[in-house]
């Protein structure tokens, strides 16, 4: 148990899921065009991810001890119809909330960051609190990457930049310089 | 006339339409795993065979594959491939496996894939669809080797395991490190722009001589 806050520095800053393992970077580069919507993407992958570890941790306690070769197709058809069913849970309960984050469900249910943490998970041997501790960094680090991201990208609207090097190129180079930055913590422990 | 086809259909994904560098797509597994040409080309090969196998199959399938649950019905097709080929490669190669990790079953996640089922191995017949399917797929595999190459050039000095310079190259290791893909795709997609940039001023050129010579 006293692992836990290790588990969660690591997953936010040192092996951030965008910058260190490039996982999720189609809403990373697609979606980080403003602030607020980056930010609400953000929430809602970090709700998915919290999702996904607890059908990684039943699928793996439960189900694929006996059938490891179906470990893929059984996390990708659990997480989406999971992810699914509670989508329509909140359109009933809460419409705010399915405001707030409605409309990204759908799309990032199996995206590579979704998939990466449970195989993530699964491969370090990870328990339940363990796991729901590794989602939660992971997705505020994948939110802090990402707003970070949109607000560098809007000052750079601003500036005048050459034509030829707007866009998704230039974004890469943004993404490098930040992820250069991230590796100063890579220090930070001696063992991940 | 066939022939031209797929031949069109092929060369379009090599060079045109490149998933990588014209569409940008399938950048997750492409810049976690091309810190070395070997590993870039391990997962080049296993897209590959995951592509070809998933489009045959999907374009076969396409007439009794119903509308609605469609992409849940690719995406098991894939992750059935990617499963045959995260085992094989345990069995043949298990040193890249080890290296390359987690990445193999993403390949689940590739945009790429599920994009090329449902843009035209679905409406496509057979031949057709494999023919795209391996352009796409080599034209990704070329992209992973030259990112692959710079980056084990520039931060280790060498290629395929094999030293290209003397002992004095000092390795930019920032290269092999994470930043150092993101820097690398940039730059290369940099130099496309700039090759675009360039075609279409010369297009536009050749529009207005035609225009003042007549």
């Amino acid at each position: 148990m006293d692992n836990l806050p290790w588990i969660f520095i690591s997953a936010l800053l040192v092996n951030n899921f965008v910058l260190t393992y490039f996982l999720g970077l189609c809403p990373f580069l697609g979606v980080s065009n403003s602030l607020e919507t980056s930010a609400r993407l953000g929430l809602a992958t970090t709700f998915v991810m919290l999702v996904t570890a607890v059908c990684a941790w039943v699928l793996n306690t439960y189900v694929l001890i006996h059938a490891p070769y179906l470990r893929l197709i059984c996390f990708i058809v659990v997480i989406a119809s999971t992810v699914q069913f509670i989508e329509m849970l909140i359109k009933k309960l809460s419409p705010a909330l399915f405001r707030a984050m409605g409309i990204f469900l759908p799309l990032i249910t199996t995206n590579c960051a979704i998939l990466g943490l449970a195989i993530f998970a699964t491969n370090r041997g990870y328990g339940f609190w363990e796991g729901i501790v590794y989602a939660l960094g992971a997705g505020i680090g994948f939110t802090l990457a990402l707003v970070l991201l949109a607000g560098l990208r809007e000052e750079a609207e601003l500036s005048s930049i050459p034509k030829l090097i707007q866009g998704t190129a230039m974004n890469l180079i943004i993404a490098g310089i930040l992820s250069m930055a991230f590796m100063g913590f890579a220090g930070l422990f001696s063992s991940t | 006339m066939k022939n031209n086809q797929s031949y069109e259909e092929f060369i379009k994904g090599v060079w045109r339409d490149n998933p990588v560098f014209a569409q940008v797509l399938g950048m997750c597994p492409m810049l976690a795993v091309t810190n070395s040409a070997v590993n870039a080309v391990a997962m080049g090969m296993a897209t590959f065979f995951v592509l070809v196998g998933s489009s045959f199959l999907v374009s076969s399938f396409r007439n009794w594959i119903p509308k609605q649950v469609r992409i849940s019905c690719f995406i098991i097709i894939i992750a059935t491939f990617v499963t045959i080929a995260d085992y094989t490669l345990l069995a043949l190669v298990p040193k890249v496996h080890k290296e390359l990790g987690a990445f193999i079953p993403l390949i689940v996640a590739n945009c790429l894939i599920l994009g090329r089922q449902e843009a035209f191995a679905s409406r496509y017949p057979t031949r057709l669809a494999v023919m795209d399917a391996i352009g796409m797929a080599t034209g990704f595999l070329l992209a992973l080797f030259s990112l692959g190459a710079v980056r084990e050039i520039l931060g280790d000095g060498a290629l395929f395991g094999v030293k290209l310079f003397s002992a004095n190259f000092e390795p930019w290791v920032i290269m092999i490190l994470p930043p150092g893909g993101f820097l690398t795709l940039g730059v290369i997609l940099l130099f496309f722009n700039w090759f675009k940039f360039k075609k279409d001023e010369f297009l536009e050129d050749v529009a207005e001589a035609e225009r003042s010579g007549h």
